[in-house]
């Protein structure tokens, strides 16, 4: 029997009885790390990193969580589990297990190129490797995480000297902090929506260092931060809250930001190329690192991106999963 | 070629036109003059002659970016441009350029005469010295299609205000047979111009929808009301021995309508009607399926000039004997409109959109009720007194549309949208039950909010029954009642009906699939309506 096999509750290891990222409640799940459809709430058990440990406590409340450090090995019944750093967002992994000699990765969501907040990715060898897909497409190629910087920067700047309200859009877990090592302090106060300063809170507590922001609540009188940068979910952007604020540009932060259709519909006035996802030849230079054999593709363009593994000669095959579901697709 | 692609991108990024204006502006003041007149050619539908055939781009971007032509097709229709995908695929340039807008195109006029393979290196080179924005651009030459959120109209009045003249002027010179390897600045922009006066339209008045009954308008002898005809709102003008047909967008259309020209034969010197360009048959109006054959046709074929005549229903006069009567109250403009009318020959290519009578509101809702078999969309509603106004005003001229058919059908295919919708499923095909099969009849791709799309979206990627290409078939079970204006029968159609401006009403997840509309409820509104 294969050390991991698909089942309708998700990916699950036979011989540690064990899932990983199931999306339906079973006794023992691994994560690999936060985001809600990896990390879905009703497991019996949860293993995740030490460092995602604190943002899901937060999120799933009250669950019997275990934890591992990066590279420490785990017995699990029959299999040999660890966690290798994926470089999506703090504290996500790569889940390596082993069983009788036959190694498996399950990826989760990863990007190779190192963000300066989360543990930059490591390759793992393996046999098979289980991969997303979410840019799987030649089309994407991220720009230089400075370049990207400088643009965010510059457009704030501009607002700031118009006597307007920037307010950038992202996902509040991982791409808002990722933003916030970005900005420039300099140009102006940066203020959040509740929703991004709540995982602000938890990571500043685990020792992650982030520069200073202003919970932007209900008491907040936006005349008192002129020149400041909002950083809110995508969903806050334009609604009675953010009104208040005045005059204002959006932008938005997203690897779908590359693409000019989904930018002019989405983005408002700008849109940043900036994405916690690989890019294609991210995926491609991480798969061929793991030195696989057999590829499953999970979450994205999976149809298209197997079929081009398989004509590059891997042994590839589609993965329907429950994975890449609801608002990190528009955020990735 | 940075400055037009910072234009571009300005342009590109706001959907304000105070800011694209002042950056067309800003551009006008300060590129070269060759620059110049390519962008304005650019914007305004021209493009130096296809230089290479897309089958060969395709071709030539799939092997420089080292991926597989099918790769390549089927990223194609997901980034919705063809221009963009060949920018996003190729690896980043290793040398850069800086030359201007002109010279690239220079360049692509000079391809034609070389070899192939020597245009091949000409291209790739290219490539291999433009950021992505400007190789979107540089393809976006060859292949043409600039639909960069630029009209005419934002260009014209971006023009006006760098050169300090008025946008009809402008407008006007922008029409016609220039070319823009050829003519200079001077020539097209600035040189003394007397047909400019004679050819200036009046700003057209456009009138609100009213949302219900029209009782509160008061008492109905106050009233005039005509049809709202389905054409084409146009303007004639015949001063100093010529004519202009000029349509609500302010685009110029006199070549495109040329049996108007006639009309010099009848109307005197100083004259502007207000009217409806529409497609005559016999005694009426032909259907908008008649006229939408003439639309963006600069030559018309002798065949559909007969096919299709076109003609001006007049309903308003602007000018008369040179003298400007927009003051002046409906009425008494109706009464000359209506004397020049009745002494046209018949043949002429102006008429008179009539009136309707009628002494109580309630009688005209009923009356309005056949505005179907009129070939109109509804009433127009205009207070008797009114001046001519301009541009969109409330209280004087009212539409009374017809309220649209509407149809509940089952999604039985999903399609991602293009460009702006590429992650989206937002193109569907809908069915009607004949028996206990569903007939395909239409497609629609608008009509709901980005949040439902999303959600759409998330159903349509787990209910998936079959993929064709960027096509999914999906389990039958949404109901979706789809509006539309017009229905016709159509021997291309598995159902044997099109409709006209289908759009998603309102998703029916009160109504179980079953539920749905039938064909034998198609044909019944077929043989009414068709
Ligand atoms: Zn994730
Ligand atoms: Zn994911």
């Amino acid at each position: 029997m294969s050390a991991l096999t698909f089942t309708p509750s998700g990916i699950y290891c036979p011989a540690g009885d064990f899932y990983i990222d199931p999306w339906r409640p079973v006794s023992r799940a691994l994560i690999t790390h936060g985001h809600a459809d990896h990390a879905r709430s009703g497991m019996g058990a949860y293993l995740a990193t030490d460092i995602a440990a604190p943002v899901m406590r937060h999120r799933l409340g009250e669950i019997a969580l275990d934890t591992a450090a990066y590279g420490e090995v785990r017995q699990i019944g029959g299999a040999r589990v660890s966690f290798h750093p994926a470089g999506h967002v703090p504290g996500s992994a790569q889940i390596r297990v082993e069983v009788a000699g036959e190694v498996w990765v399950a990826s989760g969501d990863y990007k190779i190129v190192d963000d300066g907040l989360s543990t930059p990715f490591e390759p793992v060898k393996c046999h098979h490797f289980i991969t997303e897909s979410t840019f799987g497409l030649p089309v994407f190629r991220w720009p230089d995480q400075a370049e990207v910087a400088r643009q965010i920067n510059d457009w704030w700047a501009q607002c700031a000297a118009a006597g307007k309200v920037a307010f950038l859009g992202c996902y509040a877990l991982g791409k808002a902090q990722r933003l916030l090592t970005m900005l420039d302090p300099a140009i102006g106060p940066i203020l959040t929506h509740a929703a991004i300063e709540h995982t602000n809170r938890i990571m500043r507590t685990q020792g992650i260092d982030l520069p200073e922001t202003v919970l932007a609540n209900a008491d907040l009188n936006p005349k008192d931060h002129p020149g400041a940068l909002v950083l809110a979910p995508p969903s806050a952007l334009g609604s009675a809250w953010a009104r208040k604020f005045g005059v204002q540009e959006t932008g938005f932060a997203s690897g779908w930001m590359a693409l000019r259709g989904i930018r002019r519909r989405r983005a408002g006035d700008r849109g940043f190329v900036i994405s916690d996802h690989a890019d294609w030849p991210g995926l491609l230079s991480a798969i061929s690192e793991t030195g696989a054999e057999n590829i499953y593709v999970t979450h994205g363009y999976t149809d298209i991106f197997a079929r081009y593994l398989t004509e590059q000669g891997w042994n590839a095959q589609v993965l329907k999963t429950e994975f890449g579901t609801d608002t990190e697709e528009d955020a990735a | 070629m940075k400055r037009f692609a910072g234009l571009f991108n300005a342009i590109d990024q706001s959907t304000k036109t105070t800011v694209k204006v002042a950056a067309l502006a800003e551009y006008f003041h300060e590129a070269t003059e060759q620059d110049r007149i390519w962008t304005i050619a650019i914007f305004s539908g021209r493009r130096p002659k296809r230089a290479v055939t897309t089958t060969r781009l395709r071709e030539w971007a799939a092997e420089v970016a080292g991926i597989p032509l099918w790769l390549f097709e089927d990223a194609y229709p997901i980034v919705g441009d063809l221009a963009e995908t060949i920018a996003l695929v190729l690896p980043p340039a290793e040398t850069v350029s800086d030359h201007g807008l002109s010279y690239w195109i220079d360049m692509l006029r000079a391809l034609p005469q070389v070899e192939e393979d020597a245009r091949k290196q000409a291209v790739l080179d290219a490539w291999n010295s433009l950021d992505p924005t400007q190789r979107f651009l540089f393809n976006k030459l060859i292949t043409g299609g600039f639909r960069i959120g630029v009209s005419q109209k934002l260009m014209t009045r971006a023009l006006a205000r760098a050169t300090g003249r008025d946008e009809p002027e402008m407008a006007h010179r922008l029409m016609g047979d220039w070319d823009p390897a050829q003519v200079t600045w001077q020539a097209l922009i600035e040189a003394e111009d007397p047909a400019a006066n004679a050819s200036r339209p009046y700003p057209f008045y456009l009138a609100y929808a009213l949302d219900a009954a029209p009782d509160d308008l008061g008492p109905p002898v106050a009233w005039q009301a005509e049809w709202k005809w389905d054409g084409i709102r146009g303007q004639l003008i015949v001063r100093a021995g010529e004519h202009y047909v000029w349509s609500r967008g302010e685009e110029l259309m006199t070549d495109r309508f040329p049996e108007l020209a006639r009309a010099r034969d009848f109307i005197p010197d100083g004259t502007v009607l207000d009217g409806e360009l529409l497609a005559w048959g016999d005694m009426a109006p032909q259907n908008f399926n008649a006229l939408q054959k003439r639309i963006g046709r600069k030559t018309v074929p002798r065949k559909l000039l007969q096919e299709a005549p076109v003609i001006l229903y007049a309903y308003d006069l602007l000018e008369w004997q040179g003298e400007d009567l927009r003051h002046n109250p409906l009425a008494d403009r109706r009464a000359i409109l209506e004397d020049l009318c009745m002494g046209l020959p018949p043949d002429a290519p102006v008429k008179l959109s009539p009136t309707i009578d009628f002494d109580s509101w309630v009688a005209l809702a009923d009356i309005r009720t056949a505005a179907r078999e009129a070939q109109a969309e509804g009433l127009m509603l205009k207070r008797k007194i009114s001046p001519y106004l301009t541009g969109r005003k409330k209280g004087d001229w009212w539409k009374w549309k017809l309220d649209p058919l509407t149809i509940d059908a089952v999604m039985i295919y999903a399609q991602s949208g293009h460009g702006r919708r590429a992650n989206l499923f937002t193109d569907f095909t809908f069915a009607v039950w004949n028996g206990n099969d569903l007939v395909p009849f239409t497609k629609a791709y608008s009509g709901l909010t980005d949040a439902e799309f999303r959600q759409i979206t998330a159903w349509v990627k787990k209910n998936t029954l079959e993929r064709f290409g960027p096509v999914r078939s999906v389990t039958p079970h949404h109901v979706f009642e789809i509006a539309f204006e017009g229905i016709q029968a159509s021997p291309r159609h598995k159902s044997g009906v099109a409709l006209r401006f289908p759009r998603m009403a309102r998703w029916r997840q009160d109504k179980p699939v079953q539920e749905a509309n039938s064909l034998a409820d198609l044909n019944e509104m077929l043989e009414i309506y068709g």
